[in-house]
């Protein structure tokens, strides 16, 4: 008996694994494919690799990748061992790759069929929670948790222990526990990756924090742009209420909680704790003062905790294997591991959890195998909006909160946007800017005015019309939002341009005093031309042009007409021989 | 159908589970809302009156809820629905030009329908699939790895498919 299983994440869907798992299903039940079952699991991290297919015999696992229908076809007709099956196997490389990583809060994330509530409890699932609600007081469990040094994943780094202590410890008999799953940096899925491929990681170590602070009700705050993850969710809370894991009286030990999933609507300030509770009540997702802290004061005034899904997923892996196995791992400052995402000019992209302490390079050079297309590296971008780029003279820097900092980025909430020589850093700067002034929720004007005013200069240097002296009008902005800002949205908005600044404000003084764009990225500033030795004459790029900007004739070489150029690339694009050039 | 933007044809009985269901429970707005959005495809005025008047919430509480978040439209969606992502790791492997692309192809911008109504574009922050940027999502379903090239055969391909089924 064969058992096969499709990795089946977002990612995977997308990279084409429905029609893997369909063509697979009817060559079953056509009869073609004999003695096997079929079933799916979540995502293994190896976005590239997609999708991916395991195949489990009575001894052994294989794992195929970058399968298709036609894989499914030759399972069945030549059987397994069979060469061209063999065609798809993993390479070593990469199974040393996922060995270089520490798996924690991904544990069970591409191995266990997140739809299933069985195949968690087989891989030792609720036995933290059973441990917990057989003795343990709250204090126990939260002095587990500040012997393990969790710190919030969610992007502050927040001691975890503290604020379940804060929330415990805060009067009333009424309180919340919140899950933080709004995920809004743009260019991060860690989050989605665990609650699509381990939703019962995510309830377990919820229902552990919400014994701990003495909630009877919990919420799973989850970005509208994950459809999947809410429809595996909402099916991991049926299967444990039915288990009687949620609901009343769970395993008899008295204590009782429900939870349900609120879909957000999309607003990225709504990640910010305060935001997000003035969105649970059905309001303006704007942000409020604190103090009063959510712990005092929270979902309908109530004490409140709210945790990020990465930090609740670590939870029962803590509970299970107690705090110092935890702190065991990372560094002085940072214990345990880190879930990222990798991507951007990454060859390897994906999900890695690596333990703290490992250096950027370990991460982009091992793991992810180095810069697409054999490029240079020249910075990464971690913590999305909120954080900044790190150049490439400081990748040996450990990861680790202080160390980080200490750049001037942020160690975020798992985002590693990776670029190369290619990536102008001015229009980085102006990226996230745009970002930051559509998504400032308007109640505050530092934030309000002065990110419009942040992105008009930046748009205006990126177009070649900078000046003299905006350099230091950006600085003195950032200075001014950082300081009058309500919220960490303002707050932090200013560090993607102050980290470029500080690493790269020749590309700043490039784009103002030369009127260049020194990654030939910002058109205002570049220019196409072609090279007369290089060009055949194929005609192919003046075909292509879509404002007739090209001439010449055939097996001629051809120009082009820089009054009209709209320098859309288009030629480039086309060219066989490389013979467009930009300046 | 008709084409025009009046909400003359709007259904509002089509409300009364929902309502049912949520009018009375607090802090339910936005659920209202994104299940009216899913009747209608997009938030009618009357439906957004409706609401206020059965939930007993203000009206300029209501739209100012429904303003804020971006998930909420005011007009109707094309045929199909374009979600291009314009998120860090798609804009680092040129999301810019697939934009400029699909609103070359189709002769709109980002928040508009094409004139025959096939298409409606919006951007979006991030799809979640960032390792195979740039992406783009159509109706359900996600494409990674595009070109501008790319990006303009898929929009062909589904027009083609539309055309041979009338
Ligand atoms: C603008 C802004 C956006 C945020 N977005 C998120 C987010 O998407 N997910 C998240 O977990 N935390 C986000 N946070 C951090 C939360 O406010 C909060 O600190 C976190 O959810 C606490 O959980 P943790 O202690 O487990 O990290 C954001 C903060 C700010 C200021
Ligand atoms: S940045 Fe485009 S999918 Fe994440």
């Amino acid at each position: 008996m064969l058992r096969i299983v499709v990795g089946e994440g977002s990612c995977g869907i997308a990279a084409g694994a429905a029609k893997v798992y369909n063509r697979l299903e009817s060559l079953i039940n056509d009869g073609v494919l004999k003695d096997c079952e079929l079933s799916v699991t979540g995502c293994i991290g190896m976005c590239y690799l997609e999708p991916i297919v395991d195949v489990y015999t009575d001894n052994e696992r294989i794992t195929f990748v970058k399968t298709d229908e036609k894989f499914a076809e030759l399972l069945a007709e030549k059987g397994l061992g069979s060469e061209e099956v063999n065609a798809y196997l993993i390479p070593q490389a990469d199974v040393d790759r996922l060995d270089k990583q520490t798996r924690i809060a991904l544990r069970n994330c591409g191995n266990i069929n997140p739809e299933k509530i069985e195949d968690y409890i087989a891989a030792g699932g609720y036995e933290a929670l059973k441990k917990v609600l057989s003795g343990m007081s709250q204090d126990d469990v939260i002095n587990v948790i500040k012997v393990s040094g969790l710190a919030g994943r969610g992007g502050a780094g927040f001691p975890t222990w503290f604020k379940w202590n804060a929330a415990k410890s805060s009067p009333g008999e009424e309180k919340y526990l919140i899950c933080n799953a709004d995920e809004g940096d743009p260019g991060a899925f860690m989050d989605r990756a665990v609650i699509e491929s381990d939703p019962h990681n995510l309830i377990e170590g919820m229902l552990i924090g919400a014994y701990a602070i003495g909630a009877k009700e919990a919420v799973v705050y989850v970005r509208a742009e994950y459809p999947l993850a809410i429809i595996r969710l909402t099916n991991a809370i049926k299967q444990a209420e039915a288990k009687g894991y949620l609901g009343e009286n769970i395993m008899g030990s008295g204590f009782s909680c429900k939870m349900r999933i609120k879909a957000g609507a999309g607003a990225f300030v709504c990640g910010e704790e305060t935001a997000l509770i003035e969105s649970l009540e059905g309001q303006r997702g704007m942000p409020r003062l604190k103090p009063p802290f959510p712990a005092q004061s929270g979902y309908w005034h109530k004490p409140s905790n709210i945790n990020n899904v990465e930090t609740f997923a670590n939870v029962p892996w803590i509970m299970a294997n107690g705090g110092e196995a935890f702190s065991s791992m990372g560094t002085e400052d940072s214990k345990g591991t880190k879930v990222f995402a990798l991507t951007g000019k990454i060859k390897k992209g994906g999900l890695v959890e690596i333990p703290m302490g490992m250096t950027l390079r370990e991460v982009i050079y091992d793991i992810g195998n180095g810069i697409k297309d054999d490029k240079e590296f020249k910075a990464v971008q971690m913590g999305g909006p909120s954080g900044g780029c790190i150049p490439k003279d400081l990748l040996d820097t450990v990861i680790d909160y202080k160390k980080l900092g200490a750049t001037g980025a942020i160690m975020g909430s798992g985002g590693m946007v990776v670029m190369d020589e290619t990536t102008c850093m001015v229009d980085m700067a102006r990226f996230f800017l745009d970002f930051t002034a559509k998504e400032s929720c308007g109640k505050c004007v530092p934030c309000r005015l002065g990110t419009k005013r942040m992105l008009e200069i930046l748009t205006r240097i990126v177009n070649g019309e900078g000046k003299e002296g905006d350099i230091e009008l950006l600085e003195e902005l950032c200075l001014s939002i950082k300081d009058g800002s309500l919220c960490g949205l303002g707050q932090t908005a200013p560090n993607p341009v102050l980290t470029t600044l500080k690493y790269f404000r020749h590309e700043y003084e490039a784009h103002i005093r030369d009127k260049k764009c020194p990654a030939k990225q910002c058109k205002s500033l570049i220019s196409y031309t072609i090279i007369a030795d290089k060009c055949k004459g194929c005609t192919l790029c003046a075909r292509n042009c879509p404002v007739e900007a090209i001439s010449g004739s055939v097996k001629q070489p051809h120009v082009i007409d820089a009054e009209k150029c709209i320098k859309c690339g288009k030629c480039k694009d086309n060219c066989k021989f490389n013979a467009i050039e930009i300046n | 159908m008709c084409s025009c933007s009046c909400d003359n044809n709007i259904d509002l009985s089509q409300l009364e589970p929902v309502l049912a269901t949520y009018a009375d429970v607090p802090g339910s707005l936005i659920t209202i809302l994104q299940k009216a959005q899913d009747i209608y495809g997009y938030l009618p005025n009357e439906a957004l009156w409706h609401i206020a008047e059965r939930t007993g919430i203000k009206p300029a509480k209501v739209l100012g809820v429904a303003t804020f978040y971006t998930q909420f439209r005011f007009k109707p969606v094309g045929k199909h629905l374009i979600m291009l992502c314009r998120g860090t790791a798609c804009h680092v492997n040129g999301a810019d030009g697939i934009f400029e692309a699909i609103s070359d192809e189709l002769g709109i911008g980002d928040g508009d329908t094409t004139d025959d109504g096939l298409f409606s574009l919006k951007n979006v922050a991030c799809l979640g699939c960032c390792s195979l940027s740039p992406v783009m999502m159509i109706d359900d379903d996600t494409y990674g790895q595009l070109t501008p090239k790319k990006a303009r055969e898929i929009l062909s391909e589904i027009r083609e498919k539309d055309q041979a089924e009338v």
